[in-house]
């Protein structure tokens, strides 16, 4: 401190401070100057420009919407495209009175109550002179009344422009999904600018997924409007950027022939075209119509969908968890072979039931009276639930565990859709930590034939099956082959896909008894060879919905039809030199062979024809 | 003038004079800010569609703010120097907790969520910042010299570049502003703050690699707005054509269309200034402008008044950053700075801000009102 009171000291710094605050002074009056003489710009020179711009002649920039891209499916036939329509537009700041003008409205065109309170809520959410729709699709007889009154509805017009429609609503709401109103939630996230002339945003499906490709970017025109706010001309215009169009891998006409051969069952059939990866059927049964939800779907009819016990709105080939039943043993079996806990020739006596060493439980099979002796490819071809029981004993849970994963169950498919379900493969570690429970060797024999903790999705289903058919060699499924910026066409780039290791000979072994499946005396899909000149290689299965008490048996029609088995059915065609992999999933179908096998063999079979040379 | 007439004056008043020199209150600037207050009330009538529920929120903030005021300028200026590396550490540490684990607000992480209620350590820091600077620098004798310089500027660069991470531009500029403003009235030479000034704006392409994208799009908007009219040129081609629109004499109060019509954005915060600028023209403008200045000479008075190096340090400091404040709100409205997120002080609607410049303004008349009348 001492040093800061010498005299000497204080007198300089008094002199020094003094000039530095006229020096701040004169800097700051500098800067005030620069600030007045930009203000004398604005507002005495300028003034009559930017009062001419705010007050009379008024320029707006009106963004213009860019054409949202179409998709085709892999023969380029249309999935979804866009179709004028006019819908009914309000300008709230031009409209004297909102309330009077809507009742107005609501008379004159039979406008529901529900459509008047949705628009409440949307003007609120724009700014006051952007034009907010309250009719999103108008009819003929709507277009033709408002247009004579139109002079007395100030601030309200018809504004013709393009609304999506989906031709195959019902096959392809789960796999296409569909566009809607955007609402509060998306506005958050969606970039302001560019949503600035859309009203719609992909909900679902491809239309999700791919939204920034498919939306395109927002143009805008500068126009010139009169006091009322009412168009004058047009200065310039800065054109939209339309979004690609999409090609899919999907194949319409085989989708809509596995949809209807699902017939009264709801389920889902999901096929593969192995070279490519392309998925070729994406059916979720039931669909809806896609197209009520672009127009607005009334809340009546929005709750009847979601308390419908199909269960319409559920994605149930991305999203719906089965156990695989019998269909996941070509796996097991191929397990065994790779871990060499058998040999292809090891044979098993099975007596109709399995019981673990010194435990009475007795593990059924679904034949009563027993296979008789059994090696792996009787085992396959007849189903054997004894032999599996075995096998997954003697392989244990974590060599099972991680096979499978290899396969793809237990996680994503990575299939370019938004929120698939991962599926489980149990393992020790997992029940510890959700139910802080040991293992059993009892649940290592039910995962052996599919059932227990064990659920996949039809999607993983058919991506294993694909896999197996292509000896090991991943296959990655994906729904969109190429797009279309302007007038260039560019394909997908899909992940470089590893093999899995696996031994030829045991692979050849597992497909074999594939084959024998559908065309072995003794297959549990032995109709489907009828008629066919290549091979078909296939796994039937049945999904128990609920367990069977010890020594009790059941009849299917005791039981309600909504607890009988699901019926699956895997396969792979032509068997030599696999083209096409399919994965069925009826629900309550009952059994694999009868209901799920016959859809499998159609999807096959068409597409089979149509690869044929001429 | 002699002691003798000071002491006089300085006696010799009404008993309301006595009153308020009792409660440390310097009369002229407590009348021009009252006069803002008042002004910024008028405004935010108009601006928030006379909504009287912000009329009353912005009024209560107002009287916490004053009297927070009145609380720092009871204080004795010793006591601020005394604590000044305490305070100072204490905002520091607080921003690295912001960065850790503050809430996110509009993108950037700015607040510390105290449960009971919300706080901005990056406000705090724009008073302890100047306070640790000039306490520093009034401990050794003036002009500093090299050492003392780059201590401050260390002192001055860790707040600052905690705060542009969080990330917050303006403030940020705030905190060095008022930093650089405590060196600058320290002494240093012309010389040095010149070549400094150099180099710094030889390093801008450098800065501009460091920014993030919305920041470098908003100096592109500011150089070519047109470019995106509906994204980030938007506010100010609006901002201008109301501005503009107002002319020599406004449009009158209440008599807006740009803000009312929802043209402008923001019209109550950042952007209140060409809320003003339609409703009362240039004449309103230039009245605004010679207000701010009336209030920052008084500082600038008080300044030259201060009897110790460390409160003139401060007091020029605090004067600066005021006037940094009005100069880039103002600057970027009328579109002739980059859009930062300032607001125009003691007008703009909110709260955090205001209670710290009224609490900057409490320490300058704790400085006016704590002097000893000794011979000079």
């Amino acid at each position: 401190m001492s040093s800061v009171y010498s005299v000497k000291d204080s007198l300089t710094e008094n002199k020094i401070f003094l000039s530095r605050i006229v020096a701040i002074f004169i800097f700051i009056i500098m800067l005030i100057v620069i600030l007045m003489a930009r203000l004398i710009y604005l507002q005495v020179v300028g003034h009559e420009h930017y009062a001419s711009l705010a007050k009379n002649n008024r320029i707006k920039l009106i963004p213009v919407p860019p054409t949202r891209g179409i998709i085709y499916d892999r023969k380029g036939r249309i999935l979804a495209e866009n179709l004028p329509s006019y819908s009914l537009e309000l300008i709230p700041e031009q409209v004297p009175d909102l309330n009077e003008t809507l009742d107005r409205l609501k008379v004159l065109l039979n406008i529901s109550e529900e459509k008047i309170t949705q628009f409440r809520r949307q003007y609120k959410q724009k700014r006051r002179f952007n034009s907010t729709p309250l009719l999103l699709k108008m009819n003929d007889e709507q277009v033709a009344k408002f247009a004579v009154v139109r002079p007395s509805f100030p601030g309200v017009d018809i504004h013709a422009g393009l609304i999506r429609h989906y031709p195959y609503p019902e096959f392809t709401s789960h796999v296409v999904g569909y566009v809607g109103r955007i609402n509060v939630k998306e506005l958050k996230t969606l970039p302001e600018a560019e949503y600035r002339g859309t009203h719609h945003v992909g909900k679902t499906g491809i239309e999700k997924s791919f939204e920034t490709q498919l939306h395109g970017k927002t143009g805008f025109a500068e126009i010139e409007t009169n006091a009322q706010g009412r168009f004058i001309n047009t200065l310039d215009t800065i054109a939209p950027q339309p979004g690609d169009d999409l090609f899919l891998s999907l194949d319409i006409d085989l989708q809509k022939t596995a949809y209807e051969a699902l017939d009264i069952f709801n389920g889902t059939v999901i096929a593969i075209d192995i070279e490519s990866g392309g998925v070729l059927v994406f059916v979720s049964k039931p669909g809806f119509d896609a197209n009520q939800f672009v127009s607005g779907i009334s809340t009546t009819n929005y709750k009847a969908l979601q308390n419908s016990d199909a269960r319409p709105l559920f994605n149930r080939a991305l999203r719906g968890l089965y156990p695989p039943g019998s269909t996941i043993k070509p796996f097991i079996g191929l397990a065994g072979l790779e871990y060499q806990v058998i040999k292809p020739e090891t044979s098993k006596f099975c007596p109709g039931y399995y019981q673990l060493p010194n435990l009475s439980h007795k593990y059924r099979d679904w034949k009563r009276w027993g296979h008789g002796a059994v090696n792996l490819k009787d085992a396959i071809t007849q189903s054997c639930d004894v032999y599996f029981y075995d096998l997954a004993f003697n392989l244990g849970i974590d060599n099972i565990h991680n096979f499978l994963e290899q396969f793809g169950f237990n996680k994503k498919t990575g299939i370019d859709l938004v929120s698939e379900k991962k599926g489980l493969i149990p393992s020790r570690k997992r029940k510890k930590k959700v139910k802080n429970e040991s293992w059993y060797h009892g649940e290592t024999l039910i995962t052996g034939i599919g059932q227990g903790f064990t659920q996949v999705t039809g999607l993983q289903l058919a991506k294993a099956t694909a896999t197996l058919a292509n000896r090991g060699k991943i296959v990655n499924p994906h729904l969109v082959s190429q797009f279309v910026t302007g007038n260039t066409h560019y394909s997908t780039t899909q992940p470089e896909s590893e093999t899995i290791p696996l031994q030829p000979e045991n692979i050849n072994q597992v497909i074999e008894a594939m084959i024998n499946v559908v065309h072995g005396r003794r297959g549990t899909a032995k109709r489907l060879s009828k008629g066919i000149n290549y091979q078909i290689a296939g796994k039937t299965g049945t999904a128990q919905v609920f367990s069977v008490k010890q020594e009790e048996r059941y009849s299917e029609a005791e039981i309600s039809f909504k607890l009988r088995d699901h019926a699956l059915f895997i396969a792979f065609a032509p068997a030599d030199q696999p083209k096409i992999a399919i994965a069925v999933i009826a629900e309550n179908g009952g059994h694999g062979s009868s209901v799920a096998a016959p859809i499998a063999a159609k999807v096959i079979k068409q597409y089979l024809s149509e690869l044929e040379p001429q | 003038m002699n002691t003798e007439t000071r002491q006089e004056q300085f006696h010799s008043s009404s008993l309301i004079g006595k009153l308020l020199r009792k409660l440390h209150i310097d009369i002229p600037l407590l009348a021009g800010l009252l006069m803002l207050s008042a002004l910024s009330l008028t405004i935010l009538y108009s601006a928030g569609n006379q909504n009287l529920a912000i009329l009353t929120k912005q009024m209560l903030r107002m009287a916490i703010a004053f009297v927070f005021m009145i609380v720092l300028a009871h204080i004795n200026p010793q006591q601020f120097q005394r604590h000044s590396t305490t305070l100072y550490g204490l905002g520091v540490l607080l921003l690295i907790a912001v960065l850790l684990m503050g809430d996110v607000g509009k993108g950037a992480q700015r607040w510390l969520n105290l449960g009971f209620f919300r706080f901005q350590p990056s406000e705090m820091i724009k008073i302890t910042t100047p306070m640790m600077v000039a306490s520093y620098l009034a401990d050794h004798p003036l002009p500093p010299k090299w050492k003392q310089i780059g201590i401050a500027a260390i002192l001055i660069f860790l707040p600052t570049l905690l705060i542009a991470k969080q990330p917050d531009l303006g403030t940020a500029i705030l905190v060095a502003s008022s930093g650089a403003a405590v060196l600058f009235f320290a002494g240093i030479s012309w010389r040095f703050l010149l070549s400094t000034i150099a180099i710094l704006a030889s390093l801008t392409p450098i800065l501009w690699y460091f920014m993030r994208d919305y920041q470098r799009k908003r100096v592109m908007t500011l150089l070519n707005p047109e470019a995106d009219p509906l994204g980030a040129g938007y506010h100010i081609i609006q901002s201008k054509i109301a501005i503009g629109s107002g002319g020599i004499s406004g449009k009158g109060w209440l008599g807006t269309t740009q803000s009312k019509l929802d043209f402008l954005p923001e019209s109550s915060t950042d952007f209140i200034f060409a809320v003003f600028a339609e409703e009362f023209g240039l004449s309103g403008c230039i009245g605004l402008l010679l207000l701010y200045l009336l209030i920052i000479t008084r500082c600038l008075y008080i300044a030259v008044q201060a009897q110790d190096s460390y409160s003139r340090l401060l007091a020029g400091s605090l004067t600066f950053t005021f006037f940094v404040y009005v100069f880039v709100n103002i600057g970027m409205v009328i579109g002739i700075l980059p859009v930062v997120g300032v607001p125009l002080p003691l007008i703009s609607y909110g709260g955090t801000s205001m209670v710290t410049l009224l609490g900057g303004f409490g320490i300058l008349m704790s400085i006016h009102t704590h002097r000893k009348f000794l011979p000079t």
